[in-house]
């Protein structure tokens, strides 16, 4: 009975991975692209709507006997995937289309991942973090090379297989190396131990450069931008908001719940890695003519910006990166959207920017709306992505971290420079040649537009939200360990 | 009245909308007209009903609950002396701004007047904003819609022009952003129980001190952002290319009040927070702003575009505002916030007339012009007075802002040099050279271009949308004191209270604990007395 009970209170991630495998059988049995489409939809429909429910109304408690959680960060994360995964599939069926690429198998692909996703952000256990990752990633590098005639998708998939290969080797030694120190793969009975030691130390080093790896933080970022780049555009806006989130919220809890006790000295390695990160990130966007490429490597810098919350290392530093993390969705698979949209009406695989010279005045909502995601980027105010940069700053200055968090406002300065340029080119610029963009399907704009609507939202009355978000932490281990 | 200043605030944004569903150019400008002039209209009461015995306290104030939770940020409006006349040219320069661009915008009407709307609920909310991070997001709030205007309906070089304008602004509010937020959790543990407040009548008051040491990195922050957008010689570089290049309404919008939320920002923040800092850093601040009134002054005289040269008398002009503030006595501080206002309606004027005469001859260049005065005689003498008012003729306002500001850094204890106020005053007698120099030259003399013979005088538009500009003009000449009024009480007060929150921090300042070029720098000897006890305890 406590397993049904169990399965109920773990509702999201049933649905989706059921849904996963009817919309196989589906593609199976030869059904159209437009039933497997709505199909997909409707069970996410209902996953959203149940995670949802459990992001208000559920309390915190532990499921399988400890391996996983429901309520609170989990809710939280469960939230966010579900929803992501949710506009990417809408943006996902147009985009396909329009590039003639129409492949169904993108649909059970994007389920299965969300599932590892779930699984991911509601772990309480090493093990259940290494299940969920090893499920994302394996339908990521699927996913990513899911257009097989393309040069570059499967250049993108390989390359993300061998480095996703190689930072699971990390991760499992990781555990290895934790279990034999601590003598429990539980989050909980590992945070308790406080003897350190070679072993425990060596343990926590790998398995911190796993999780760098899947966030793409410098110095372990080399695959993002070739994978980004050559993926299908929704496909990385997907990795780059739900995958990021699920990865982010377990390595929160890891930090909560596992390392309370060594939180100064990761603090030390988070703010060099947060350094280089913001720094290299904007850096190296600001030369990208390609735009793909070029909110590659702004995702990088927004990693940097995330990772100055985690180094702060406090419960605010925790909240301010959950509420980023819900504003980084928001933006970035808007911006990401819009991208696409223009992209499989040029007809081009090559996402230029000087392509984009006079397209603001085509369909102006689209231009409007990308202007408000690349605002919000740049954390200008009134959108979700000043206050998300606001707190994870203040939080950094709480704890001190004056001169990173210097850096971090001159790198997010930098920043506005290639976000502007985009808009440069929609608004400033005359088109060479004359291209005409077809009208956006309603839907597609709809769902771009409650986006940016909720980017706004969140810039006014971030309140709420970040009340929920500080709740989660009352019992945090952190707070309870901290001088 | 509090739920009015609300609207007037967010009226502009509304029309936006409007101007969304408007479906031709026609109706769009109307709309435009009409929400401007509506926010013109319902600004009135604010300042018939202003109380300005209790100016140093904020009027009409609204208050929210926490908007961020575990953080006392508040939304928190209302208007007290310093802000008053800066929101009321504000709401005045709506509707003039929105004439001056009726027939010279021809692309993307719509995106023009909402851009301009949304200006102008964005510098309403600057001046309206009494919580540290609402002034904040406005203050950037202001930057997007100045970056379209410039970027898309501006000259030939209007790409760098707007990305140099953006880059530069956006650098200096974040550093600032990063002190306004270390200021909220030093605020919040010394007088809210540790919890973050930015809310600027708590930060302002007695209570709230800070320490020398922070106050020396903090100062430099905010003041550097509001440097910046002064702009204050030598961070002005970006001033030139953004006038010439925005459009006629973009230039007068910058010129009139954006220009003016730095010198706002210097006395409406610095001052009550770091009235140490202030001090010291005075001397050093008046020799940058002096040289920048002659540098402007001399740069703006071999200038051979028209809008080149007001930009540049801008650099100047608001040299004499920054002057003024950092005199740090009631006379300066007092004649600044009216240069404020002068330079606002002054060189608002002078980039409305440039915008004119360029629309019918697709020039701004001296050269091209001679001998106009006899052609369009009425522009003319529009001409002349917005010519004089930048000068400072008496009987205009420009001579009351600059003789106040001027008397201030003669008398001034801060700086305590005459020779910061014999500098500047050659700044008026070149502000006489370049800019007579230049009227002689465009409208006296010969004709000597055959296209200048066919041009036609001001329509009624321009003329209605000039006239109340002059109006005031002329008005703060002969009556500065129904303007200066409203301030001098809350003047007074902020200088006392500032004097005496320094001398309390200094007071409280432990030699022994700060680094030497602290000590030395605000120039605390070590009691000998006290060092010989300490001592003798150990």
């Amino acid at each position: 009975m406590e397993l049904v009970n169990d399965l109920l209170l773990f509702l999201p991630a049933a649905i989706v991975a059921v849904g996963g495998l009817t919309v196989m059988m589906l593609d199976g049995y030869k059904a159209k692209s437009r039933t497997i489409y709505t199909t997909t939809m409707a069970f996410l429909s209902v996953a959203l709507v149940i995670a949802t429910y459990d992001l208000f109304m559920r309390e915190p408690q532990e499921i399988f006997s400890g391996m996983a959680g429901v309520g609170g960060t989990a809710a939280f994360g469960t939230f966010i995937v579900v929803f992501g995964t949710f506009f990417t599939v809408i943006l996902t069926h147009d985009y396909l289309i329009g590039i003639k690429h129409n492949f169904p198998q993108v649909y059970p692909l994007l389920m299965f991942c969300t599932f590892g996703m779930i699984v991911l952000a509601t772990a309480y256990d090493l093990v259940t973090i290494f299940v969920g990752l090893e499920t994302m990633s394996i339908c990521l590098y699927a996913l990513a090379g899911i257009i097989r005639d393309k040069r570059l998708g499967v250049e993108s998939a390989l390359k993300y297989f061998v480095m996703g290969a190689f930072s699971t080797g990390f991760f499992l030694y990781g555990i290895t190396l934790l279990y034999g120190a601590t003598g429990s793969t539980s989050l909980a009975e590992i945070g308790a131990y406080t003897d350190g030691g070679l072993i425990y130390w060596g343990g926590v080093s790998m398995l911190l450069v796993a999780f760098m790896f899947k966030i793409s933080a410098v110095p372990f970022h080399m695959w993002t931008p070739d994978v980004y780049t050559g993926s299908p555009t929704t496909i990385t806006a997907y990795m780059s908001t739900a995958g990021k989130t699920a990865s982010f919220v377990a390595l929160v809890l890891v930090l909560d719940r596992a390392m309370p006790f060594i939180t100064a000295e990761l603090t030390a390695v988070f703010t060099i890695i947060a350094l280089l990160t913001m720094i290299l990130g904007n850096v190296v966007a600001m030369v990208q003519d390609n735009v793909k490429r070029m909110l590659a490597y702004s995702s990088i810098a927004h990693v940097g910006y995330l990772l100055v919350g985690l180094a702060a290392g406090s419960v605010a530093g925790y909240s301010a990166v959950l509420f980023y993390l819900l504003a980084y969705t928001f933006m970035n698979v808007g911006a990401f959207g819009v991208v696409a949209y223009y992209e499989k009406n040029h007809d081009v695989h090559f996402n230029n920017v000087e392509s984009y010279a006079g397209l603001g005045y085509q369909h102006p909502i689209m231009g409007i709306l990308l202007s408000i995601f690349l605002f919000s980027l740049a954390g200008i105010p009134i959108s979700a992505g000043f206050n998300a940069k606001y707190l994870v700053f203040s939080a950094g200055i709480e704890a001190g971290l004056i001169s990173l968090v210097v850096v971090g406002v001159l790198a997010s300065a930098a920043s506005a420079y290639y976000y502007l340029r985009v808009m440069v080119f929609l608004y400033f610029r005359e088109a060479k040649e004359k291209v005409s963009l077809m009208k956006p399907r309603k839907v597609y704009s709809y769902s771009l537009a409650f986006l940016a609507l909720l980017t706004l939202y969140f810039g006014v009355v971030p309140g709420g939200v970040t009340e929920i978000i500080f709740g989660y932490f009352s019992e945090s281990a952190v707070a309870a360990t901290a001088p | 009245m509090e739920t009015l200043l609300n609207i007037t605030i967010y009226l502009p944004l509304l029309g936006v909308l409007g101007i969304l569903a408007a479906k031709s150019d026609e109706a769009i400008r109307w709309i435009a007209l009409a929400v401007t002039s509506v926010t013109f209209a319902i600004s009135l009461p604010l300042i018939f009903n202003f109380d300005v015995a209790g100016s140093h306290i904020a009027q009409y104030v609204t208050e929210t609950d926490s908007l961020v939770y575990g953080l006392d940020i508040k939304y928190i409006v209302g208007l007290d002396g310093l802000s008053l006349l800066l929101f009321m040219l504000t709401t005045l320069f709506g509707p003039i701004v929105v004439l001056s661009a009726w027939t010279s915008v021809k692309k993307h009407v719509g995106g023009f007047f909402a851009m301009l709307m949304l200006l102008q609920t964005g510098s309403l909310g600057v001046f309206a904003s009494l919580d540290l991070v609402v002034f904040y997001v406005f203050f950037e709030l202001t930057l997007i819609p100045m970056y379209f205007l410039i970027g898309i309906w501006g000259g030939a070089d209007r790409i760098k022009a707007t990305i140099k304008f953006f880059l530069y602004t956006l650098v200096g509010s974040l550093i600032m952003l990063v002190a306004l937020v270390y200021v909220g959790y030093n605020a919040g543990a010394m007088i809210n129980d540790g919890v973050f407040i930015t809310d600027w009548r708590v930060l302002s008051g007695m209570d709230y001190q800070i320490g020398l040491v922070e106050q020396t990195w903090l100062f430099s922050a905010f003041a550097l952002a509001f440097f910046i957008k002064v702009p204050l010689f030598p961070f002005h570089t970006w001033l030139p290319y953004a006038h010439t290049e925005a459009p006629t309404a973009g230039s007068v919008v910058l010129a009139a009040i954006m220009l003016k939320m730095g010198t706002y920002g210097l006395i409406r923040f610095c001052l009550p927070l770091f009235p140490n800092a202030m001090v010291e850093f005075a001397p050093f601040i008046a020799l940058l702003a002096v040289i920048g009134i002659v540098y402007g002054a001399l740069v703006a005289m071999v200038q051979k575009d028209v809008k080149k040269l007001v930009a540049y008398s801008s650099v100047s002009h608001l040299g004499f505002v920054v002057l003024g503030l950092f005199a740090l006595n009631s006379i300066g501080v007092q004649g600044a916030i009216i240069q404020m206002i002068n330079h606002g309606l002054s060189t608002g004027a002078l980039f409305l007339i440039v915008g004119m005469i360029y629309d019918r001859r697709h020039s701004r260049m001296i050269e091209d012009f001679g001998g106009i005065t006899g052609i369009m005689p009425v522009f003319a003498v529009f001409f002349l007075l917005a010519t004089f008012a930048s000068i400072g003729l008496p009987g205009l306002n420009g001579f009351v802002g600059e003789f106040l500001i001027l008397m201030g850094a003669f008398t001034s204890e801060t700086i305590d040099n005459i020779w910061f106020a014999i500098f500047a005053t050659t700044g008026v007698i070149l502000a006489a050279i370049y800019m007579l120099w230049m009227f002689r030259r465009v409208m006296f003399g010969p004709v000597i271009k055959e296209e200048n013979k066919k041009l036609t005088d001001l329509n009624a538009r321009e003329i209605g949308l000039l006239i109340p500009v002059m109006i005031f003009i002329i008005w703060i000449g002969i009556r500065p004191t129904h303007f200066t009024q409203f301030s001098e009480h809350q003047v007074t007060v902020l200088l006392e209270q500032a004097e005496e929150k320094r001398a309390n921090v200094l007071e409280a300042a432990n030699p022994t604990e700060l680094p030497g070029w602290a000590s030395r720098f605000y120039d605390i000897t070590p009691n000998i007395a006290e060092f010989s006890k300490e001592d003798t305890n150990e």
